[in-house]
């Protein structure tokens, strides 16, 4: 049962790196359009379109 | 508190000093508004607030330049503004800053609206300035600032970002902290030792902390907005419900004895945020055509230098004045209203009218701005800009419409405040009854019952639904100027249409043509239209509209007789066309024809048959002056019935109601069109007074009563009616009275409008229907101890869920 003060404890700071990440996904515009670049799959050319295509 | 600052202000009978002059301006704000109270009742402060971000100076708003953006002068010192609010959470938000706004001096008229969240503000100019507007809201809390399109989309997106972040830290939070719970949940044997419990607790207490800190943040928030605005509004009971449950589990986490319920907490302001997120996301769907609307405005035009070549510079499109000479190459929308002077092409103005062909313009042609140009460069020149535009006072009205509640909405706020109220009484009267029977479980059912109410269905029931369809038929043409239309519509029993202008096109067109000489019909076309090429008469407009095949005619020395016709040289021959009379004196004696309906009107066209051709041997305009004896042709002309007129009136007599004919015209004229369509009641030669007692009557028999007109003359009748519909016209767009105005110039509009009317209160009844039964059923259910509080979060978040999906099912219906 000792291994729970450490699995514990790891699991907390665990939630916080995936929020962290989470964070910076959300901040470099990952999130605000989610229908679009499914979309650019489908385009033939192959240069990625800028943010404001 | 810097050193030296005073600004103290007296709150509750003592004087309190303020950090800076933010701080004086809000406690101030408060204690003369009466909200005094506010300081007895709200919890302390953190000590940790945030600093205020810098703000635009509100002088920026004063400036006339930059008004002109988005100021509408109505009348001398009248002015008109629509402003977003920041920081509106609920309706309670609304209510606050509609009370506050009205009180303000100078201010004639405000209107909030929840779904776009932007405000209608009337003011006069001599009492107020917007600045001072703006400062006033500033002053309550919130920000205001002119509504830009652009800057609302940046705004959406900041607040997109935000409360993704706080779906995910609520999200991670409540997974995790139910792997924590899980242990107790499957531990059937009593192996959990208490010491690995407390382990898991902490953790659990640990994340759920922020999510109360920071995921809730909007509820708390909400919720002190309603208690300061001395109101209930759904956040009230929800924030206690949250609070509760969290203060309960961490005293039991720090005391380690008694039941810890952060897995619930933490899965309930998952399912809530959730929510509220589909929430904003179909709202903001259904705002998206209006907003489609204020959008059309290009930000750049080409400004073209001298009166001509083709020089010129790029000039950002608020610069841009009437009497300016504009490039509008293909693809790019027109700046402005404006006439064509050079180039043809054509132009699609769908988004202005729903009609998809493109309409072709040549020199003289009226532009409209927000059209596209589609194939050719035109060069105009700028009639009306910025606020005076068609499309802006399309735009205004489409606003003033959203910006009106209707009166389901108005009923539907009041309900939801008096169930706030019956939700908290029901709580404590179960907190005191469990208490009594079963203490330990006394404060989850409580709980309970504060998550599971939920007044918000029946707030959202009808907004949603209404935007909806103000957007659908906006892309259908059909502009909605006051919000209470769409009820009225649907329930019309009787539809009273006026004449001219409506069932007729309002404009001239050849009805019969009588060939006096050997000229035939092309030629005799081709002369008439060449003749009339200068005039503005409607009788000219409507010579020169009809498609000539035959050859272009040269004429010179055009002379144009007012009150009898137009004189011209045409191949050196004199030719005449114009009233009876008019052409007699050049053609001589007039044959006999036959008599015509007194509804027409009448051209003549003749020549001088005294001419000698032997001096002008080049002579060759194809008339015959051994044959003809100088009268050429008689054109007919008659005020024609729109295409569809015989559709629409069968139509709605197919669908039940009844119509009525109501014209200013001889009895004569409007029994002939009367009988031609199936009218069965028509009245002719009526004053407008006459038409305003004619509906009055029809009310008094319990008829409800629709009135399709122009909608510009008229007034009283169309105030008294029901609703009342107009075919939009153009340039007298700003003068209009009517409740839903016909931009695309189709009567079936009418069939679309009531068809949109009735699916949408057919929809808004379902709302209420559901989210009144839901509330009756959970509310008693959880008071029992049926419902857990996690139930409880689901059956909430669902009712909700159930109104904005069977909008967005209606929005579908009407794409």
């Amino acid at each position: 049962m000792e291994s729970l003060y450490l699995l514990v404890p790891l699991s907390v700071a665990l939630v916080g790196l995936t929020g962290w990440v989470f964070w910076i996904a959300l901040h470099c515009g990952q999130f605000d359009d989610l229908d679009r670049p499914g979309l650019d799959l489908l385009d033939d050319d192959d240069k990625p379109r800028g943010p404001s295509a | 508190m810097p050193a030296g600052y005073e600004r103290p202000v007296r709150i509750l009978g003592h004087m309190r000093p303020m950090c800076c002059a933010g701080c004086e301006a809000v406690a101030r704000t408060i204690v003369e508004s009466g909200f005094e109270s506010y300081y007895e009742t709200r919890d302390p402060l953190s000590g940790y607030e945030a600093l205020p971000v810098d703000l635009p100076p509100l002088a920026v708003f004063d400036d006339p330049s930059a008004q002109r953006q988005f100021v509408a002068f109505v009348g001398a010192y009248e002015r008109e503004a629509m402003l977003a609010l920041d920081g509106i959470r609920c309706a309670a938000c609304v209510w606050l800053n509609e009370r506050f706004l009205r009180r303000a001096p100078g201010v004639s008229s405000v209107s909030v609206n929840y779904v776009t969240r932007r405000a209608q503000i009337a003011w006069d100019n001599r009492v107020t300035t917007l600045g001072q507007i703006i400062g006033a809201v500033r002053a309550l809390g919130y920000d205001a600032y002119p509504f830009e399109p652009e800057k609302q989309r940046l705004r959406n997106a900041a607040e997109d970002r935000a409360g993704l972040w706080r779906l995910f830290v609520a999200g991670f939070g409540a997974m995790q902290v139910m792997m924590y719970a899980a242990p107790r949940y499957l531990d059937d044997t009593g192996t959990l030792s208490a010491e690995s419990e407390q382990i898991m607790r902490w953790a659990s207490l640990f994340l759920t902390a922020p999510v109360i800190a920071f995921s809730c943040g909007p509820f708390f928030s909400s919720a002190l907005a309603d208690l300061r605005a001395r109101r209930l509004g759904i956040d009230v009971p929800v924030s206690l419900g949250i609070l509760a449950g969290f203060a309960a589990s961490a005293w039991a986490t720090l005391a380690s004895s008694g039941e810890v319920y952060f897995d619930s907490i933490t899965m309930l302001v998952l399912l809530l945020l959730g929510a509220r997120r589909l929430e904003t996301s179909a709202r903001r769907k259904a705002s998206a055509s209006l907003d489609r609307l204020a959008r059309w405005m290009p930000s750049f035009a080409f400004r073209l230098n001298g009166f001509f070549g083709a020089e010129g510079e790029r000039v950002a499109a608020h610069e841009l004045r009437a009497e300016d000479r504009v490039l509008v190459a293909p693809g790019e929308i027109v700046p402005g209203d404006g006439l064509v002077i050079d180039g043809r092409s054509s132009v699609d103005e769908s988004l202005l009218t729903g009609e998809s062909t493109p309409v072709v313009k040549r020199e003289g042609s009226c532009l409209i701005g927000g059209s596209i140009n589609v194939d050719q460069p035109l060069v105009m020149q700028v009639t009306r800009v910025g606020t005076q535009t068609q499309a802006a006072a399309i735009g205004r009205l489409i606003e003033r419409a959203a910006a009106g509640k209707p009166r389901l909405v108005e009923a539907a706020d009041r309900v939801a405040g008096a169930l706030t109220w019956i939700v908290l009484a029901a709580a404590a009267l179960t907190c005191v009854g469990w208490l009594a029977l079963e203490p330990s479980r006394a404060a989850w059912v409580t709980i309970a019952v504060l998550m599971v109410a939920c007044p918000c269905a029946l707030g959202l029931a009808a907004p949603i639904a209404l935007t909806g369809a103000t957007g659908a038929l906006a892309r259908r043409g059909i502009i909605l100027t006051r919000g209470s239309a769409i009820e009225s519509l649907a329930a019309i029993t009787d539809i009273v249409v006026d004449k001219t202008g409506t069932l007729t096109e309002a404009k001239l067109s050849l009805v019969n043509l009588d060939l006096l000489g050997s000229l035939d019909r092309d030629a005799c076309l081709a002369l008439a239209r060449a003749l009339e090429a200068g005039s503005a008469h409607p009788i000219a407009t409507a010579l020169t509209a009809i498609p000539v095949a035959g050859v272009v005619r040269v004429v010179q020395q055009v002379i144009h007789f007012a009150g009898g016709g137009v004189e011209a040289l045409v191949d050196g021959r004199r030719v005449r066309i114009g009233s009876h009379r008019f052409v007699t004196e050049l053609a001589g004696p007039p044959p006999s024809l036959s008599a015509r309906p007194s509804s027409e009107s009448q051209v003549y066209l003749g020549f001088d048959p005294g001419f000698d051709p032997e001096f002008d041997p080049g002579f060759d305009a194809g008339f015959d002056p051994e044959i003809d004896s100088g009268w050429i042709a008689r054109f007919c002309l008659a005020d024609s019935l729109r295409p569809d007129a015989l559709a629409l009136i069968v139509g709605l007599r197919t669908q039940g109601l009844e119509v009525h004919l109501l014209s200013g015209d001889d009895q004569s004229v409007v029994d002939e069109v009367a009988a031609q369509l199936g009218f069965a009641h028509a009245q002719g030669g009526a004053s407008p007074q006459a038409k305003h007692d004619y509906v009055k009557g029809l009310q008094r028999a319990g008829r409800r009563v629709a009135m399709l007109g122009d909608g510009l003359n008229d007034a009283p009748v169309l105030a008294q009616a029901d609703v009342s519909i107009a075919m939009g016209q153009g340039a007298t767009l700003a003068q209009q009275h009517a409740d839903l105005v016909l931009l695309s110039g189709k009567l079936s509009g009418v069939f679309e409008a009531r068809r949109i009317a009735r699916l949408t209160l057919a929809a808004i009844r379902q709302n209420f229907g559901w989210a009144l039964a839901y509330n009756a059923v959970a509310v008693p259910a959880a008071a029992f101890g049926l419902i857990g509080p996690w139930e409880a979060a689901v059956g909430m978040a669902a009712s909700s869920l159930v109104v904005v999906l069977n909008s967005a099912r209606l929005l579908a219906a009407l794409r």
